[in-house]
């Protein structure tokens, strides 16, 4: 089997990039890590499909052996529409998550926090740790005039609006259907 | 016969649809749920009988592609015994939901996205334990897993959001994972082919398969929660919804079960990580059951001794032999059962008592006796104390290390049972603080007792929640469980003896070969 020496030089280089961009704080570079990610996976699936030919259609080639592999090219166009559904969801995620007023950070888990607060004299050994106070300063949105959403502050669930439909199936509360 | 098995994955998906579709009737879509989830159960169990009497898998080419090209539904013995136990499972986690959502309206549950995920979800599972080749296991994987990425963040309140993300991203990297080391074993063997690639394996050189091997378990040990990449569990699981947390624990780690158990014995059958298997599953007992000791929540507990017990499979897995994988997946379907029914117990003690720290929470044993039989009877089970199906899989599994013999498996016998008996004292600590503490005995509420006061500072130790009635249908769903759980320690004979030779036929590749190649 030959492979494009290229094509393997760019996947690595998506490889190494979408890891890079998963392991930020900011949900939206790591669904920018996740997507590169993704589309590394997708080219290796490509690599492995072997020296490129004709398409393989019936009757396109006079023989199998000039033809293309079809079957990489079934695992690339499932593992593609799989990608996509998952960024559409993790858009979602994200978009919520601002709305909540956490920026779009991933936070640390209750748990270590828990263990954190209960050793406080050990401080130092968490101290590259994120603190709340500087959340906002890992995220790319905030504080600009273009930002899409006001983030509200930490917990301040009061002040969220959502004027969204909602499919409630009980009675409506809200004059929002008609 | 053969006609039959499309339809275990097909059916939940259009199950889903029209869920969708009946968005605003709830009771359409409490019908269309059920309904769909029991006609999967009495096709499992058809296929489960045929399989088992004939004593031939039945493989299905899905479009009528020859064999090794097209998708191909594989139904064996342990295929179809383990889409039985998921779909009694799911069943009962459905009729607990349905409970809830009746009791509370949908502030919790928004409805009309609940029943067409879980239905999903539930497809996804039943595709990855059917899947013959490893694509179609991916697929399976991912629909389960984009399932349960909403099922998680279900109603995405905060702490939801937060805890989501966790599960969602590490699920992310074992999906990737998984798609690169398909797209390395295609490019080393030509084929995704589950039964192919079982021939063709042994025709790589060690080094290039130990690479692939080992890019296919860490996948799947993500997916199992397997230490030391079991840390996203614990985190993630407890802030969910009582019955999708229930669910969760029940099926989808024992998925990641289910495909390391098939990637080792019937794909690297001569390439041999056994050894570094036995080391994790070791680690995977001792730290996660050490995590349960620590915690003052109940569903942090089980999410603890959920990770601790993965280990067992692990062990069961890497001793090898015939009647350590039988005992394996006795212990696996033991472990589905009991787990998902200590989750709903701890939901239904959740809305009674309106807290689920086991130092806020007292004297549930007067209050709700129903409860607390409800939690004692898979408790001391999942400990593992005689005659339960628990005692009965550790034993067999320690038994089976036992023929073994060399000084690693006493080491792990060992630490398997000092693991059962950590176990049983967490649960049994949270029984007798829970349950057996009277209410007026403590004075203020939240004062521990002196020997436990290190657990004031666990997470979610002071956490409440408002109490709320329980609806009839959560307590029957939850003692059906419970009778599952009794089930199996009645009926472990013939269980166990299925089992053994489920184990057997692990140890035959040329099964699925055959099979696969004759079919239709």
């Amino acid at each position: 089997m030959t492979a494009s020496l290229i094509l393997i030089i760019i996947m690595g280089a998506l490889f190494a990039a979408g890891v890079y961009a998963m392991l930020e704080r900011s949900l939206t570079r790591v669904l920018i890590g996740f997507l590169l990610l993704g589309n590394a996976a997708n080219l290796f699936l490509l690599v492995v499909m072997g020296e490129p030919g004709v398409a393989p259609f019936f009757g396109a080639a006079d023989s199998p052996e000039e033809m293309s592999d079809p079957l990489p090219q079934a695992l690339t166009l499932t593992a593609i529409v799989i990608t996509f559904a998952v960024s559409a969801f993790l858009l979602a995620l994200i978009y919520r998550s601002w709305q909540l007023g956490q920026a779009d950070t991933v936070e640390d888990d209750e748990a270590d926090l828990a263990l954190r607060d209960r050793d406080a004299e050990d401080q130092d050994t968490m101290g590259d740790e994120i603190t709340d106070e500087d959340d906002d300063a890992t995220t790319d949105f905030i504080g600009t005039d273009t930002a899409p959403i006001v983030v509200l502050h930490h917990r301040d669930l009061d002040a969220i609006r959502d004027d969204a439909p909602t499919d409630s199936p009980r009675t409506p509360t809200s004059g929002d259907d008609r | 016969m053969s006609a039959l098995v499309p339809l275990l994955v097909a059916l939940p998906l259009l199950g889903a649809a029209i869920a969708l579709i009946f968005g605003r009737q709830r009771k359409v879509q409490v019908g269309v749920s059920t309904i769909t989830l029991t006609l999967v159960l009495a096709i499992a169990a058809v296929l489960l009988y045929a399989v088992d009497s004939s004593g031939k898998a039945i493989a299905v080419s899905v479009g009528g592609w020859p064999i090794p090209f097209g998708i191909v539904l594989y139904v064996d013995r342990l295929s179809a015994l383990l889409v039985v136990v998921s779909s009694i499972v799911l069943l009962a986690v459905l009729l607990f939901s349905v409970g809830q959502g009746a009791a509370d309206g949908d502030d919790e549950t928004p409805v009309t996205i609940f029943h067409p995920s879980y239905l999903i979800l539930a497809g996804g599972i039943f595709n990855a334990f059917i899947a013959g080749d490893l694509f179609n296991l991916y697929v399976g994987f991912e629909i389960l897993l984009v399932a349960s990425y909403v099922l998680i963040t279900l109603g995405s309140t905060e702490s939801r959001i937060r805890t989501g993300v966790v599960y969602i991203v590490v699920s992310l990297v074992s999906s990737i994972l998984f798609l690169a080391a398909i797209a390395a074993i295609y490019g080393a063997l030509g084929t995704v082919n589950m039964a192919q690639l079982a021939e063709r394996m042994s025709e790589l050189p060690q080094d290039v398969q130990l690479v692939l091997h080992l890019m296919l378990l860490l996948a799947f040990s993500i997916k199992a929660a397997v230490f030391p990449l079991s840390f996203w569990l614990p985190d993630s699981y407890p802030t969910a919804p009582a019955p999708v947390t229930a669910v969760f624990a029940g099926l989808l780690t024992k998925v990641g079960v289910y495909a390391m158990i098939r990637t080792e014995t019937q794909i690297f059958r001569d390439n041999d990580v056994n050894t570094l298997l036995l080391i994790v599953a070791l680690a995977t007992m001792i730290v996660g059951v050490l995590g349960a000791v620590a915690q003052a929540e109940l569903k942090r507990i089980l999410s603890f001794t959920l990770v601790s017990h993965i280990g067992y499979m692990v062990f069961g897995l890497a001793v090898a032999t015939p009647a350590a994988l039988g005992a394996t997946i006795y212990y696996m379907i033991h472990h589905i059962v009991v787990q998902t029914t200590l989750f709903l117990a701890v939901g239904l003690v959740e809305r009674r008592a309106g807290s689920t720290s086991i130092l806020k929470v007292k004297g549930l044993m007067r209050a709700a006796p129903v409860i607390a039989v409800l939690y004692f009877i898979p408790a001391i089970n999942l400990g593992g104390l005689p005659p339960f199906s628990g005692f009965i899989g550790k034993f067999a599994l320690f038994d089976a290390a036992a023929q073994v013999g060399t000084p690693l498996m006493y080491a792990l016998i060992v630490g398997g049972i000092v693991t059962s008996l950590l176990t049983l004292y967490a649960l049994m600590r949270a029984w007798n603080l829970s349950f057996w503490r009277e209410d007026e005995e403590q004075g203020d509420e939240g004062d521990a007792p002196d020997r436990i006061s290190y657990l004031g500072g666990a997470p979610a130790a002071a956490t409440t929640t408002e109490r709320r009635v329980i609806p009839r249908i959560m307590t029957l769903a939850t003692a059906g469980m419970v009778a599952v759980t009794v089930a199996l320690t009645i009926f472990a004979g013939p269980l166990y003896q299925l089992c053994a030779s489920i184990g057997e036929a692990l140890q035959d590749p040329v099964v699925l070969v055959e099979i696969a190649e004759e079919a239709p």
